[in-house]
C-alpha cells in the first residue's frame, strides 16, 4: 500500500506542531522520518494513526482520501503502530496480548484460547517471529517484546507499519536481528515508516529519508548519497560536528576507587556484584551497558543515595563508603543525574533555584540560615549565560525548558564547581543534536582541566565518542575493562548482550 | 533468525549460588524473627494455658436439628495442650535453626492455626462447645466479608481503587431493612444492590470523569453514607419502629447435600444471600479470567494506555467494572439486615468493609483467594463471639479486637509481596 500525507497542518494552543507536512511512503520501502524532539515526528505519526484529527491536508492511502476519527479507522484502515513505549501489558500471556482487543471468542463472549494461541503461532511463523504465545511478556527479553509488538499490528492487517524510535531500547545484536524482521516485512510487500533521531541506522535501512524541523519538512536525502553531516544539518539547520574533538589522555593519580562493592535488592540478589573500578584524573571513564543492568545502582552507590551491602568506595584516598550524599557532594563528588526531571531538578522552581539546589544552604547563598537572593540571581545569570541556557531568564521555571536545555542548566550547576570528580549518567539521553554536542565538549573541556570524569551511557556512540577507557556492564557486574582505542563497538555490543565473558 | 521459540537465558551455577547464599543472608534474619514468634507461641500455651485446666473439651460436631449425629469430641485437655505445645516448639526451633526457606509463610500459618486450636482446648477444659455451630457461623460470617473483597476486586481489576466498599455495605444494609420492611425481603435486596451501584457511580464519575483522587473519594463515600443512615435511622427509624422490622431470610437446605456431617450445615443450609456469594465468587472468577469482558478488564486495570490504542474504551470498562463492583457491595450490605437480624442499628457494618479490603489484599485480588482469607477473617470472628459465651478469664473487649489484630497480622506478616494491578488508583488521561 502507499501511503502519502499531503498538506498536514495540526495545530496546539501556542504551537504549530505540523505545517504543511507532504510525503509519501511507497509500498515495499522503508521510510525514515527523521527530526530532533519537538521537530513534530509524534505529532504526525499521532495523527497518522488517528489520536489526532489534522487541522488541514490529507492522509491518502492508495490513492483514496482517508478520514480517521480515532485509532481504530486507522487500524481498519491497515495503519499499525510500533510504538516506542511498548503497549504491552507485562502480567499478561503474548497471545494474551496480542489478541486484546480482537479477541476469538466462543459463544457469549467466552474466550477461545486455542483459536488465540494459532493464529499467533501462524503470524510468528509466517513472519519468521519466533515467539511463544505462552510465554509472559515480563519474562520477555525487550527485542522479543517487540515481536510481540509488531505481531499485534500483523494480526490486525496492517500493510503499513509505523515504528516509533523502535531501536532505542534494543542492545546492537538485537538492532540486527530487528533489521532482518523489517528486511523479512518488506520482502513481504509492506510499507514502513521508521522514526529515529539516529542518523547512521537511518542511513543502514532507509530506502527513502525525509527529514522534519520545526514542524515543517526541511529536506528529502538519498540514503545511498548522503552522509550523517548532511542529515544532522539538515535536521538542525546548521552544520554540526558529530565528532567530538578530544586529544589524548594525559590520566594522573586515582580520584575515585571502588574495591569489591556490593548491593543487593529487597530479595537478596546481587545488583552490584563486587565492582573493582577506579578512575583518574584527567581521564573520562565510559560505563557502557544495556539499561538495568547495575549501572545506576553503581553511580547511586557512589553519590551515596544507595547502601553498599559490601566493599569499600575510596575518594582521593579516603574511605567514603559510609558518607552521607551531602558529605560526599561536599568533599568534591559532582553529579548529573539519569533522571533529569526527577532527580536533576525540581520543576516547579525557577532556574536560579534550581541553580543553587546543592548550595544554597551555604555562603555565598546563605548567610545565618537566610538565603541571599541577589547573590542567587547574580550568580544565576552568570551560569546561564556561561552554558547557554535558553531562553536565559532565570526566573522560568525549570519545566518550562527543552529536555536539551534543561540538561544545560543541570551540568551548569554540577560543573560550575571546580570539584576533582564528575559523574555523568545518560548525560545526553532525549536531547537535540545541538545541546549534545555542546555538553560532550563541555565534559571533554572538564577532563583537560584534569578531573576524573565517570559517564554511564547506554548509546554506543556516546561511549565512544567520549570514553578513554571503556568498562561494559552486564548483570550488576563488570564483564570488560579496555582503553577505548582498542575496542570496537561490535565487541563492547557483544559484552553488553553477556555473551562473550 | 532463530526457528526456537526464545528461552530465558539460563543461570550460570556460579550465579546462583552466589544469589543463594545472599539470600540465605536476608533470610536467616526472618528465619529467626519467626521462630522466635512460634517459640513464644509454644511458650504462652505451656505457661499459661497448661497449669490451670484439666478434665476433658467436648467439641459438638453436630446441630441438634441434622439427620446424621456425630458423637462429640472428647479432648483430654493435659495430653492435648502437650501435644500442640510440642508441635509449635519442634516448628519454631527448626524454623529458628534451619529455617523452612520458601515455605516459612505456610509453616507460621500452620503455627497460628495450632495456636488457635490449643486457645479452643484451653477455653473449652470442662465444658462443651459446639463446633458445629462456629463452623457454620464461620461460613456466614465470612459471607459480607468475601462479598466486599469481590466488590474491591471488580474495581480494582479495573484501576480503581474502592476504599468505599464500608460506605457501600452499610448503604445496602439501611436500604435493604427499609425497603425490605415495607416491600419484603427481595425488594429490599433488590433495592440494596442498586444503591451499592449508584454509590459506585457517584464513585466512578469522580474518579473517571472528574480524575479526583480515588482514596478520598472512597473515605467521603463512607463518611457520607455513615452520617447519612445514621441521621435517617434516628429521623426516621425511631419514629417509625416499623420501618425497621424486616423479614429475615430462611436458611434454605438443599437436599442430600446440607445431610453431609459437618460441612452439609457449613455450606448447603445457609440463606440466598450466603448461596448468592458463593455464585458470585465462581462467576466473578470465571467472567475475570475466562471471557473476553474479563481480559479487557484486566488490561485496563494494567496498562489502560495498551488498551486504548488498541480500541478499547478505558472508561466505559472502569464504569461497568466500578459499577458492577458497587452492586456487590451493597448486596453485601443486605446480609447485615435482611441476613441475620432483621433490623439496622448505626454503624451496623462496623469496619467490615474494611476487613474485606484486606481480604482482598490477602487473596491477591483473586476471588477464590479472598474468598479463602474471608473464611479466615468469618472464623475468628465466630470464634470470638463463641469465647464470649465461655467462661474465660480473658476480656471480652480484647476478644473483640482479634479479628483485627488478626487482619494486621495477616496484611503486615503473611501476605508478602501481593502485586496490585498496575494502574491500580491511576486516573486514566487520554494522549
Amino acid at each position: 500500500m502507499e501511503l502519502e500525507l499531503r498538506g498536514i497542518t495540526k495545530r496546539f494552543p501556542g504551537v504549530l506542531a505540523n505545517d504543511d507536512v507532504s510525503l509519501t511512503a511507497r509500498s515495499g520501502k522503508v521510510l525514515a522520518l527523521i527530526g530532533e524532539n519537538g521537530a513534530g515526528k509524534s505529532t504526525l505519526m499521532n495523527v497518522l494513526s488517528g489520536l489526532y484529527q489534522p487541522d488541514g491536508g490529507e492522509i491518502v492511502i492508495d490513492g483514496v482520501v482517508q478520514q480517521f476519527k480515532d485509532p481504530g479507522d486507522a487500524i481498519k484502515a491497515g495503519i499499525g503502530m510500533v510504538h516506542q513505549h511498548f503497549m504491552l501489558v507485562p502480567v499478561f500471556s503474548v497471545y494474551e496480548n496480542v489478541v486484546l482487543g480482537v479477541e476469538p471468542v466462543t459463544g457469549p463472549g467466552i474466550m477461545n484460547r486455542k483459536k488465540a494461541r494459532t493464529e499467533v503461532r501462524e503470524i510468528s511463523e509466517r513472519y519468521g517471529l519466533a515467539v511463544d504465545p505462552d510465554a509472559m511478556v515480563e519474562d520477555l527479553p525487550v527485542g522479543i517484546q517487540q515481536r510481540v509488538e509488531i505481531i499485534k499490528v500483523l494480526l490486525r492487517g496492517a500493510k503499513i507499519l509505523v515504528f516509533d524510535e523502535p531501536t532505542a531500547v534494543l542492545t546492537p545484536q538485537e538492532v540486527i536481528e530487528f533489521f532482518g524482521i523489517v528486511a523479512e516485512l518488506k520482502n513481504r510487500g509492506a510499507t514502513i515508516i521508521f522514526i529515529t533521531h539516529k542518523l547512521k541506522e537511518a542511513l543502514a535501512i532507509a530506502d527513502d529519508i525525509t527529514v522534519l524541523r520545526g514542524g515543517k519538512v526541511a529536506g528529502h536525502a538519498d540514503p545511498k548519497t548522503a552522509t550523517p553531516e548532511d542529515l544532522a544539518s539538515l535536521m538542525v539547520g546548521r552544520d554540526i560536528d558529530l565528532t567530538v574533538d578530544k586529544t589524548e589522555a594525559n590520566p594522573g593519580k586515582d580520584v575515585l576507587t571502588l574495591k569489591g562493592v556490593h548491593m543487593v535488592d529487597d530479595y537478596g540478589r546481587a545488583i552490584l556484584n563486587r565492582i573493582d573500578l577506579s578512575v583518574r584524573a584527567g581521564e573520562i571513564v565510559g560505563v557502557a551497558g544495556i539499561q538495568g543492568n547495575g549501572q545506576t545502582e553503581l553511580v547511586e552507590a557512589i553519590t551515596g543515595l544507595l547502601p553498599l551491602a559490601g566493599g569499600t568506595i575510596e575518594f582521593l584516598g579516603t574511605d567514603i563508603s559510609r558518607a552521607t550524599p551531602r558529605q560526599r557532594h561536599e568533599a568534591g563528588v559532582a553529579h548529573v543525574p539519569e533522571d533529569r526531571n526527577h532527580m536533576g531538578m525540581v520543576g516547579s522552581f525557577t532556574i536560579a533555584e534550581n541553580l543553587v539546589l546543592d548550595s544554597y544552604y551555604a555562603p555565598p547563598f546563605s548567610k545565618r540560615g537566610v538565603m541571599d537572593g541577589d547573590a542567587i540571581r547574580a550568580s544565576a545569570e552568570q551560569l546561564v549565560e556561561a552554558y547557554d541556557v535558553r531562553p536565559p531568564i532565570i526566573e522560568n521555571t525549570g519545566s518550562a525548558l527543552s529536555g536539551g536545555n534543561a540538561q544545560k542548566m543541570i551540568v551548569a550547576r554540577e560543573f560550575s564547581r571546580d570539584v576533582p570528580l564528575v559523574i555523568c549518567a545518560q548525560p545526553t539521553r532525549g536531547i537535540d543534536v545541538g545541546s549534545i554536542e555542546y555538553i560532550h565538549e563541555q565534559i571533554v573541556r572538564k577532563r583537560d582541566e584534569g578531573k576524573a570524569i565517570l559517564i554511564v551511557s547506554t548509546e554506543l556512540d556516546e561511549i565512544f565518542a567520549l570514553s578513554d577507557r571503556i568498562v561494559v556492564m552486564f548483570d550488576g557486574r563488570i564483564v570488560a575493562q579496555m582503553q577505548a582505542s582498542d575496542t570496537t563497538p561490535t565487541e563492547v555490543g557483544l559484552y553488553m548482550a553477556g555473551k562473550a565473558a | 533468525m532463530s526457528s526456537t521459540f526464545e528461552k530465558p537465558p539460563v543461570e550460570s551455577y556460579e550465579a546462583k549460588e552466589k544469589r543463594t547464599r545472599a539470600l540465605n543472608a536476608s533470610q536467616i534474619r526472618r528465619a529467626r524473627v519467626t521462630g522466635i514468634v512460634m517459640l513464644l507461641l509454644a511458650a504462652v500455651v505451656v505457661v499459661l494455658f497448661l497449669p490451670n485446666v484439666e478434665g476433658v473439651a467436648t467439641f459438638g460436631l453436630s446441630l441438634p436439628a441434622e439427620t446424621i449425629q456425630l458423637d462429640p469430641l472428647e479432648v483430654p485437655v493435659q495430653p492435648a495442650l502437650w501435644m500442640l505445645a510440642l508441635a509449635l516448639g519442634f516448628l519454631g526451633a527448626s524454623q529458628f535453626y534451619r529455617g523452612f526457606q520458601h515455605k516459612s509463610t505456610m509453616i507460621l500459618g500452620i503455627s497460628f492455626g495450632l495456636f488457635t486450636v490449643a486457645m479452643m482446648v484451653w477455653a473449652t477444659a470442662g465444658q462443651e462447645f459446639n463446633l458445629e455451630s462456629m463452623l457454620v457461623a464461620t461460613v456466614s460470617r465470612c459471607t459480607p466479608i468475601a462479598l466486599g473483597a469481590l466488590s474491591g476486586i471488580l474495581c480494582e481489576r479495573s484501576g480503581v481503587v474502592n476504599i468505599g466498599i464500608e460506605g457501600m455495605l452499610l448503604g445496602g444494609a439501611f436500604t435493604g431493612v427499609v425497603m425490605g420492611s415495607l416491600l419484603g425481603g427481595w425488594v429490599g435486596l433488590l433495592s440494596a444492590t442498586i444503591v451499592g451501584g449508584i454509590l459506585a457511580l457517584l464513585l466512578a464519575v469522580l474518579a473517571i470523569n472528574f480524575r479526583v483522587d480515588q482514596i478520598i473519594i472512597g473515605v467521603v463515600l463512607n463518611i457520607l453514607v455513615l452520617g447519612l443512615t445514621s441521621f435517617l435511622t434516628s429521623q426516621l427509624l425511631v419514629e417509625n419502629p416499623e420501618w425497621n422490622d424486616a423479614p429475615i431470610f430462611p436458611s434454605i437446605p438443599i437436599p442430600i447435600l446440607s445431610d453431609i456431617p459437618i460441612i452439609g450445615q457449613m455450606f448447603f443450609n445457609q440463606t440466598i444471600i450466603v448461596y448468592g456469594m458463593f455464585v458470585l465468587v465462581g462467576l466473578v472468577t470465571f467472567l475475570l479470567f475466562r471471557t473476553r469482558w474479563g481480559l479487557r478488564t484486566r488490561s485496563v486495570g494494567e496498562n489502560p494506555r495498551a488498551a486504548d490504542s488498541l480500541g478499547i474504551s478505558v472508561a466505559k470498562v472502569r464504569y461497568i467494572s466500578v459499577i458492577f463492583g458497587g452492586m456487590v457491595g451493597g448486596f453485601a450490605g443486605a446480609w447485615f439486615t435482611l441476613g441475620t437480624v432483621g433490623r439496622f442499628d448505626e454503624n451496623i457494618t462496623a469496619g467490615t468493609g474494611f476487613i474485606g479490603l484486606a481480604a482482598m489484599i490477602f487473596g491477591a485480588w483473586n476471588p477464590i483467594g479472598a474468598f479463602g482469607a474471608a473464611l479466615i477473617f468469618g472464623f475468628s470472628e465466630s470464634l470470638e463471639q463463641k469465647f464470649a459465651l465461655l467462661d474465660i478469664p480473658i476480656p471480652t473487649e480484647f476478644l473483640a479486637m482479634a479479628p483485627y489484630l488478626v487482619t494486621i497480622v495477616v496484611v503486615a506478616g503473611l501476605v508478602g509481596r501481593a502485586r496490585p494491578p498496575a494502574a491500580d488508583g491511576q486516573p486514566y488521561e487520554k494522549q
